[in-house]
């Protein structure tokens, strides 16, 4: 009975594929399986691609290849003076997906807002813990308890965030994935039926993709939306293919059994290039490869030891061997592309007698350290054990011994974070929301300390700059607080800056409309392709 | 024979236990956490570390969520994955055919080809074609699989276009799964194109992962028919003037299959082991893949209880070699 069914249900789908010959499809091959659908309690950007990017849409979205917010489901908001409020005008007539396993009768309204966000914090919200071992893991780290007191329905398209003290990357927040948008409609009809655990298998969102089909590590369906608020996408159907091997993924590409690619093994980029099938787009990521001095153990608590060893360093080689085109020398902790970097600043000059010098001043002599290398490759820095290697050499001419230590990678990061540990620690960060709150706080606030503050570095003036900036919404006063931060930052040289990576979209040619996000993301809706 | 196949069931269940212990020991010993896997580059405060602990039970003393994963098992429940929030076992049926079907197009590819080439390479015995034979398996035995696979994928997939990169079936397919094979759903289906596209999906994995037992099948057959040729009972054999081909498949062939019938049946497991990069290699949505992302992201439930649904499927099918032995070799049945 049940073979007769799929048979039957089969037969239908052949029938379908036949009538719909011309569709346009288009194949992603993404490089791992999303953990499942729900964007909210995912955290990886292959989750994001395949649920957040895809089917669902926020409150506020980036626009198009930037980091600037602009409208999603909410067709405006408007800050109250004292930062305490923000009031979101939810756009009328937008219509969830109508799915063989849900049929909306109604439109989204405010109701969904506060259940999307609720259940992220209310513990007595069903959906809170509707998946076995449920974290929330960016509601918690982008702080959001901290500031959120409530969310008011003021009335079906209004919707007011209450917070507990002014935060000026909310409405960036809000953009991310954890903020799409879920219906509280299907929620409650899988909650009667008694499964809610198909909220994460069985998505509905209101974004340019409806779910279509899942096969577990394999192949992911999705269909156009039809009644797209934004317009139906000009692709009908798009397929991510799972490949998580690099050069696997480059091979399918140049075989033409995918159209796009993200992430390809830097050495395989100049065949890519060559390749006259295939464009390959590139941007400046926005991320960070940096060193993180131990600012509370002698002697890296002495200044002009830490800019000694900096000033040991010759950056450009090593952005030149180990990034291979694909990096720059970073002299800001924020990369260049961000709004507020502080382009006067000046970098730490590479000078061996220099260093020496600096050293004896210190009094320094027969300095040995720990030299911390990542285990893994990173967007932003793709070899730190080669990294290592070579400031290894450069500081062997200033006279200053290093061992290059490593664990497994969160192992690494954990005892990175122990309080006393010895020597210098490299590490790194990609952006979430393209706030530069998102970097200064995040890693160098005196709160971050024993969190992702690998410098236990916690300087008053510096800590004022950006917790002043966290709460003013004039983006101008803003932008002068963090320029000024990033003067302190280099002159007391809690970590190394060393580079910014570059980040490529390989394609096949015929792929048109495709704009490459800083923030990593991979969104088909405005894609097209030529026959 | 029926007191043999209880003895050998009876076995199994220290067997199991020794398993679990090992399976979760062995993901507890790697270095690194599920919980900090799990937060990322983004790190979690202390405190929240210790909810998270608790709320996981990792907070509860080694033996204690040993007896406690164990009692679940036994009542059938293997626990939920970390990530993806599914019933492990339930991603275990789903991912398992696809390893299966690649495994038995394998094992069948090697044996097919291992057996003829080990008999040949005995019976030309110190030939040039011996030599040749010999020194392919020690090739294939010694070959890096995942540096093989990329360099067949390199040549007949994107130099030549002969057969697919990766994957299952072409994704203009779209069959939902009945058996979990895609060669037999194919042909359920009626659809005779989407049944030639799975076998051409096949062909390159297939071959990347039949190349160690295919060499450890013909050198383990060229031994044993070279011990068998020097028997008296085979010199009996040709003295009474039966042709060659016969002394060969007949005589000697069928007595020197036995020990090859263990060796094919110990692949198994080595058939599991090259799983891993097989199927990282070609996409393939088997269990080989899914457990070595499972151990990159800690995912203990998974690992642990992947691991042990592994071991009991390599111990039934060398169950099913004995057994199978005791058919062709009537000596062990009399012990």
């Amino acid at each position: 009975m049940k073979l007769m069914k799929s048979l039957l249900a089969a037969t239908a789908i052949l029938a379908l594929a036949a009538g719909a010959a011309q569709a346009k499809q288009l194949v992603f091959c993404s490089e791992a399986s999303p953990a499942h659908f729900d964007p909210g309690p995912t955290t990886g950007g292959n989750d994001f691609d395949a649920s957040a990017h895809t089917m669902y849409d926020g409150l506020a979205a980036f626009v198009p290849g930037s980091t600037d917010v602009e409208p999603g489901l909410a067709e405006s908001w408007e800050v109250s003076p004292d930062g305490l409020e923000i009031t979101f005008k939810l756009r009328a007539g937008v219509k969830f997906h109508t799915q063989p396993y849900f049929t909306p009768t109604r439109d989204f309204n405010a109701d969904d807002v506060i259940f999307s966000f609720e259940r992220q914090y209310k513990e007595d919200n069903p959906y809170f813990a509707y998946l076995a071992n449920l974290t929330w893991d960016y509601y918690q780290g982008m702080d959001m308890p901290r500031y959120v007191k409530e969310i008011v329905k003021v009335d079906d398209l209004t919707v007011k965030f209450v917070l507990s003290e002014p935060n000026a990357p909310m409405v960036a927040n809000l953009a991310m994935p954890f903020g799409s948008i879920v219906s509280k409609e299907y929620a409650d009809q899988l909650t009667a039926a008694g499964t809610p655990e198909l909220l994460s298998t069985q998505p509905v969102g209101t974004g340019p993709f409806k779910f279509v089909d899942y096969q577990l590590d394999s192949v992911i369906r999705y269909a156009a939306n039809e009644e797209y608020f934004g317009g139906k996408p000009a692709i009908d159907d798009l397929i991510f293919a799972i490949t998580p091997d690099q050069s696997v993924r480059a091979q399918k590409l140049i075989a033409g059994e995918c159209d796009i690619i993200p992430y390809p093994a830097p050495a395989d980029v100049p065949m890519l290039q060559a390749n006259e099938n295939l464009t390959v787009l590139e941007q400046e990521g926005l991320n960070i490869g940096y060193m993180s001095y131990n600012v509370t153990e002698a002697p890296f608590d002495n200044v002009k030891v830490r800019k000694a060893l900096s000033m040991a360093i010759d950056k450009q080689a090593i952005v030149d061997a180990v990034y291979q085109g694909a990096g720059q020398v970073a002299k800001n902790l924020i990369p260049p592309t961000m709004w507020s970097y502080n382009n006067t600043v000046a970098d730490d000059t590479y000078d061996v007698e220099g260093a020496k010098a600096l050293l004896a001043e210190a009094g320094v002599t027969e300095l040995t350290t720990d030299l911390w290398a990542m285990p893994v490759s990173r967007p932003y820095n793709p070899n730190a054990q080669r990294v290592a290697e070579m400031i290894q050499a450069d500081w062997a001419a200033i006279g200053v011994t290093a061992n290059i230590v490593t664990y497994e990678w969160t192992e690494y990061r954990e005892r990175g974070k122990a309080e006393g540990r010895k020597g210098p620690f490299q590490i790194g960060w990609t952006g979430d929301n393209g706030d530069p709150d998102n970097f200064f706080a995040t890693l160098f606030s005196c709160s971050a300390i024993g969190v992702s503050n690998y410098s236990f570095w916690c300087n008053e003036e510096f800590e004022d700059l950006i917790q002043k900036a966290k709460v003013t919404a004039d983006p101008a006063e803003r932008t002068a607080l963090y320029e000024q931060a990033q003067v302190i930052f280099k002159a007391e040289e809690p970590a190394l800056t060393l580079a910014h990576s570059k980040v490529f979209v390989p394609m096949n040619k015929r792929v048109t409309g495709f704009v490459q996000s800083p923030l990593g993301d991979h969104v088909f809706d405005n894609v097209d392709v030529t026959e | 024979m029926i007191s043999y196949i209880f003895r050998r069931l009876l076995l199994i269940v220290p067997t199991v236990i020794g398993i679990s212990i090992c399976a979760f020991a062995f993901v507890r010993l790697l270095p690194g956490d599920p919980i900090l896997a799990m937060a990322g580059e983004h790190g979690v405060t202390p405190e929240r570390y210790e909810i998270l602990k608790e709320a996981f039970g990792y907070n509860l003393p080694i033996w204690q969520q040993y007896l406690n994963y164990l009692g679940s098992v036994l009542t059938g429940d293997f626990g939920v994955s970390l990530g993806t929030k599914r019933p492990v076992l339930n991603e275990f049926m789903i991912l398992f055919p696809a390893t299966v079907e690649l495994a038995l197009c394998a094992i069948l590819l090697a044996t097919l080809v291992g057996i003829p080439a080990g008999v040949l390479a005995a019976v030309r015995r110190g030939s040039w074609l011996d030599q040749g034979t010999m020194g392919l398996a020690l090739t294939g035995y010694s070959m890096p699989i995942f540096w093989w696979g990329l360099l067949l994928i390199m040549f007949f997939s994107s130099y030549l276009g002969w057969t697919p990169v990766s994957g299952r079936i072409a994704l203009n397919f779209f069959l939902r799964p009945i058996t979990g094979f895609m060669t037999i759903d194919s042909l359920l289906y009626g659809n005779w194109p989407a049944f030639v596209s799975a076998l051409r999906h096949l062909i390159l994995p297939t071959v990347v992962l039949a190349t160690i037992p295919l060499a450890v099948i013909a050198r383990q057959t060229r031994s044993a028919m070279l011990e068998v040729l020097g028997d008296d009972y085979v010199r009996t054999a040709r003295a009474k003037g039966l042709s060659p081909r016969r002394v060969i498949n007949v005589h000697a062939l069928r007595n020197a299959l036995i020990p090859v019938v263990t060796t094919i049946g110990l692949q198994v497991g080595a058939l599991m082991a090259g799983a891993i990069l097989t199927e990282t290699i070609f996409s393939w949505p088997g269990i080989g893949k899914w457990m070595i992302e499972s151990i990159l992201k800690r995912d203990y439930p998974v690992v642990q209880s992947g691991l042990l649904l592994i071991a009991l499927i390599i111990m039934a099918v060398n169950l099913i070699v004995d057994l199978l032995y005791a058919v062709i070799n009537p000596r062990i049945r009399v012990r």
